[in-house]
């Protein structure tokens, strides 16, 4: 294997810069590289290497569409995009959504974000945690107890783990380890007890089959996973109608009512306990990976149809310098810029300026090493991410800075939540600002999020069965109603962080359309003033054990959940058309 | 004597395909038990062999006790079908469609139940190189990809997730330094069969949209002359026909009958269309004129609301999505007809009817 990873950066080798790329177990092409001094990280850069430009593609297409070519920027966060690109053009055309959409938008993207963190939880991050091969090693019975003192889920008896052994054991010993090839078994950063290895494995197992029953709920309402196919500017296009079986009718709110329930389930007996389980062994982690401490949350799951950021039952804001003890900042939205002094792309007027994006331009312009390359010029421009910032810091997006608004903002449930894990931990509320943070964060909200759910199903039904049955606004479907130019735009929050698409609309064509996504703020190269991007920081100060197995690395990265697909995106068509 | 049905349907899916055959054949288990043990072309020949005659004995359940032993021998030391699959211009849907993989009915051979994800994941495949769900990153899961390159030659098969830039000497697209295009080159070639899931891989897909400033194409413009080349468009494709083509590839040691294109006729043979519930009353010519109206509510047909059913072929219809729960059309949006080829240039605007030529 030719070993193009570690590079000595001076003669006594106590500096390396190091490569990791293809970063896995994320959405997408994430390539980290990182100066490492003494077995700690004293720098890093964080670049995307795909690019596909889908918003050049929107242009000149009907906005009424937009959102199916958009909701292709991801197939993880698979509605996020969608909701996103219809609330954009309703906001453009002054269109108001019924009450049964609003309830079936939150039901279909508060499916996506407790079915995504669950998978992100056991499949995309456990493995930086649990050593796979030490779970061989576990004592099925001493399983089935700490499983039984952590949780009364039923699948823990000693046969149970016994035959999740045996089955690992098995493929192990057919010496093809598939996924788990390769991976960092026996690393010295590994802490689990085997018990709690082998308890982790049969629930990363168990994970899978549950994701694949539960993400039927989006089946119902929007005919497939991934890429469910039912919004519409002006509404959904799933009937409400008790007397039909074309339509959701009482029956079909049973099925939705029955996988929340089980989610919950899942979620509060399963991923939680395990969650707490894992966490107690890596605390300090709570004193890693922080990142700058400033938070964006768009907030969402809107409580009625007024399309007013105060009508989001996740709360909108900001907070800077990790300051929870104040309520959050009013988010400005035109605060927000985008920067591609390190991004490969040039701005009309030079390369040190920010960009709104309702005024923003892109135009691509690779500059970096031929292929095949070693290492990125760091130095200049270095990722296909432009750089947002907001009033010009840069900001962390996701279900940390989620619960750090809501519990800012004295969101009740949330913060009884955030109180209780903390406890259960013994741990203080500065331990939020960390690697751990993140991940106890995400448990959190996905158990605020089953909750709430079935708050919204009771509506749903409510409506139903009041005859209240409308699922969509008409009165602008026709673009012969629409001015001969508009303009708007519409934020969510994917499980990943606040995401805002902006169009501008001329004679019934998209003019413009843009994207600002959570790994865009997360995943940034530095900015025009040298500003590290949120995972660039995040690293600093990691410790690195062995430089060829950069376990720690993941670590922090996958804490975020980087969706890379998501991060990169092409925004102006002008710009393009003059190159 | 034979084994409770309890304990037979606890058996993972490998042992199960292994279990119905014993009963019927004995010798012939004895036999492959031991050459399973070697490593030689010959052998693996031989457990496709023996695969296939799994899929005709769906039906057998019961076994000889004495055989116990020897088959869980026997699994331990079977290959299993080592998978590389490759992303690049992607939106890892077609790999979320995988994880959503069930036991359910194969939709080409009858009383054959498919594998769920884990069964594929512990018992079916060795999915050596996938980088959204493998353990290593970096240059250890280089050392994963090269291994099976080296160890596996002309045996693994090689799935293609995403479109592959073109332009500008592929820097649209780069893994450890390396474009798209190069490691196709690399690892199709020594493929026994090459997979493009999902519309993008097939032809290039979204990227390769108007005006496809990336270059993007699909796995056979940009590798020619492949010659097990298997075509799974859809966005994204569905598990039912992953699924599906992997196990008649195990059974019967070939990729099922395909169009020119590549595409499988199981799974895009039929027209949406014309298998659609809806038909009907299309024929009746009840449509759904308004989203909501009383004809949306009562499961009209959608053509008038710009559903491209008619012309896009694929089994939408009769095997749904998500373990059989629904399809689109019966969810009341209509198709956008994501199976047909360049369908985001050919097929939009999707609200806009097709022209009736009835």
């Amino acid at each position: 294997m030719a070993d193009h990873t570690v590079l000595p950066l001076s003669t006594e080798a106590q500096v390396q810069r190091i490569v990791i790329d293809p970063l896995t177990r994320i959405e997408g092409h994430l390539r980290i590289e990182a100066k490492v001094n003494n077995g700690t990280i004293t720098d890093a850069w964080s670049a995307g290497t795909m690019f596909r430009g889908i918003e050049m593609i929107l242009k000149g297409r009907d906005p009424r569409e937009a959102w199916i070519y958009a909701q292709r920027i991801c197939g993880v966060c698979t509605t996020v995009h969608s909701i996103a690109s219809v609330r954009a053009v309703e906001n453009a055309l002054g269109i108001v959504v019924p009450d049964n959409a609003r309830l079936i938008r939150n039901l279909l993207e508060g499916a996506q974000f407790v079915q995504d963190h669950v998978i992100h939880f056991y499949h995309l991050h456990a493995l930086d945690w649990v050593d796979i091969v030490s779970a061989l090693s576990a004592d099925p019975a001493l399983t089935s107890q700490l499983a039984r003192s952590i949780s009364d889920w039923p699948n823990s008896s000693s046969e149970y783990f016994a035959s999740v052994r045996d089955r690992i054991q098995n493929f192990v010993n057919s010496g093809q380890l598939g996924i788990f090839a390769n991976g960092y078994w026996g690393h010295p950063a590994y802490a689990l007890p085997p018990e709690a290895n082998l308890l982790a494995v049969a629930h990363y197992l168990e994970a899978l089959d549950w994701q694949r029953d539960f993400i039927k709920f989006q089946a119902i309402l929007g005919g497939k996973n991934p890429h469910p196919q039912t919004y519409l500017v002006g509404g959904v296009a799933i009937p409400v109608d008790p007397n039909s079986g074309k339509a959701l009718n009482p029956q079909k709110i049973t099925q939705l009512r029955n996988l929340t329930n089980q989610a919950h389930k899942f979620v509060t007996k399963v991923y939680l306990p395990d969650l707490k389980l894992i966490a107690s062994y890596y605390k300090e982690w709570a004193n890693l990976g922080a990142g700058h401490g400033n938070y964006l949350a768009y907030g969402d799951f809107p409580r009625n149809n007024s399309g007013k950021p105060a009508s989001n039952w996740l709360p909108r804001g900001v907070i800077i310098g990790k300051d929870i003890n104040n309520p959050p900042l009013t988010l400005k939205p035109g605060l927000i810029k985008e920067f591609v002094t390190h991004s490969w792309y040039n701005y009309s007027d030079g390369d040190g300026v920010g960009k709104h994006p309702s005024v923003g331009e892109t135009s691509p312009n690779y500059t970096g090493p031929q292929p095949p390359y070693e290492f990125l010029d760091t130095a200049h421009k270095y990722s296909w991410l432009k750089a947002p910032r907001y009033n010009q810091l840069p900001m962390e997006v996701g279900p940390l800075a989620r619960m750090l608004v809501a519990y800012a903002a004295g969101h009740v449930r949330a913060r009884q939540l955030i109180m209780q894990v903390l406890s259960d931990l013994a741990l203080g509320p500065e331990a939020l600002f960390s690697t751990l943070g993140r991940v106890a964060a995400r448990g959190i909200e996905t158990q605020l999020i089953t909750e709430r759910m079935k708050i919204w199903i009771t509506q749903l039904e409510t409506n139903m069965n009041s005859g209240n049955l409308a699922i969509h606004n008409g009165t602008h479907w026709d673009p012969a109603t629409w001015p001969a130019e508009a303009t708007g735009w519409g934020a969510t929050e994917a499980p990943r962080g606040g995401l805002g698409h902006w169009v501008h609309i001329v004679n019934g064509k998209i003019e413009n359309y843009q994207a600002v996504v959570p790994t865009t703020w997360n995943g940034s190269p530095r900015d025009s003033l040298g500003k590290r991007g949120v995972f660039e920081k995040a690293l600093i100060g990691t410790p690195v054990a062995d430089p060829q197995r950069p376990l720690e690395i993941l670590r922090t990265i996958h804490s975020f959940d980087p969706c890379l697909s998501c991060a990169v995106h092409v925004i102006d068509v002008k710009g393009v058309e003059d190159t | 004597m034979e084994i409770p049905l309890e304990k037979v349907v606890t058996f993972t899916y490998s042992e199960r395909l292994k279990i119905r055959i014993v009963r019927w054949q004995g010798d012939l288990m004895t036999q492959l038990i031991n050459e399973s043990q070697s490593n030689s072309i010959e052998n693996r020949l031989n457990r496709r062999a023996f695969l296939k005659l799994c899929g005709m004995l769906a039906a057998t359940l019961a076994l000889p006790v004495s055989y116990t032993d020897r088959i869980a021998k026997a699994l331990t030391t079977a290959i299993r079908l080592p998978v590389i699959w490759l992303e690049f211009q992607d939106c890892t849907g077609d790999t979320e469609s995988f994880l959503r993989a069930s036991r359910r009915q194969d939709p080409i051979q009858s009383g054959v139940t498919d594998p769920s994800i884990t069964d594929l994941l512990l018992d079916v495949l060795s999915l050596d190189y996938h980088e959204t769900i493998m353990a290593p990153s970096g240059a250890m899961s280089e050392k994963s990809l090269n291994d099976t390159i080296q160890n596996y030659s002309g045996q693994y098969i090689c799935v293609v997730e995403g479109s592959i830039p073109t332009a500008n000497n592929g820097v649209y697209c780069t893994i450890r330094g390396r474009t798209a295009l190069s490691i196709a080159q690399q690892v199709l070639p020594g493929a026994r069969a090459v997979v493009a899931l999902g519309a993008c891989a097939t032809d290039g897909g979204l990227a390769a949209a108007l005006p496809n400033f990336t270059g993007a194409v699909g796995v056979k413009e940009a590798v020619p002359g492949l010659s097990n080349f298997v075509a799974l468009p859809g966005c994204p494709a569905n598990v039912v026909n992953i699924v599906a083509t992997i196990v008649y590839l195990l059974t019967f040691d070939q990729l099922p009958d395909r169009d020119s294109t590549g595409r499988p006729y199981f799974a895009y043979g039929e027209e949406i269309h014309e298998e659609c519930e809806r038909h009907d009353f299309y024929e009746e010519e009840k449509f759904v004129l308004a989203w909501g109206d009383e004809g949306h509510k009562e499961g009209w047909c959608l053509f008038k609301m710009g559903c491209k059913g008619p012309g896009t072929k694929h089994n939408c219809p009769q095997v749904k999505w998500n373990d059989g729960t629904c399809w689109p059309v019966a969810a009341g949006h209509g198709c956008i007809g994501c199976a047909a080829p360049h369908f985001w240039d050919t097929l939009s605007p999707f609200y806009q009817p097709l022209p009736d030529d009835d």
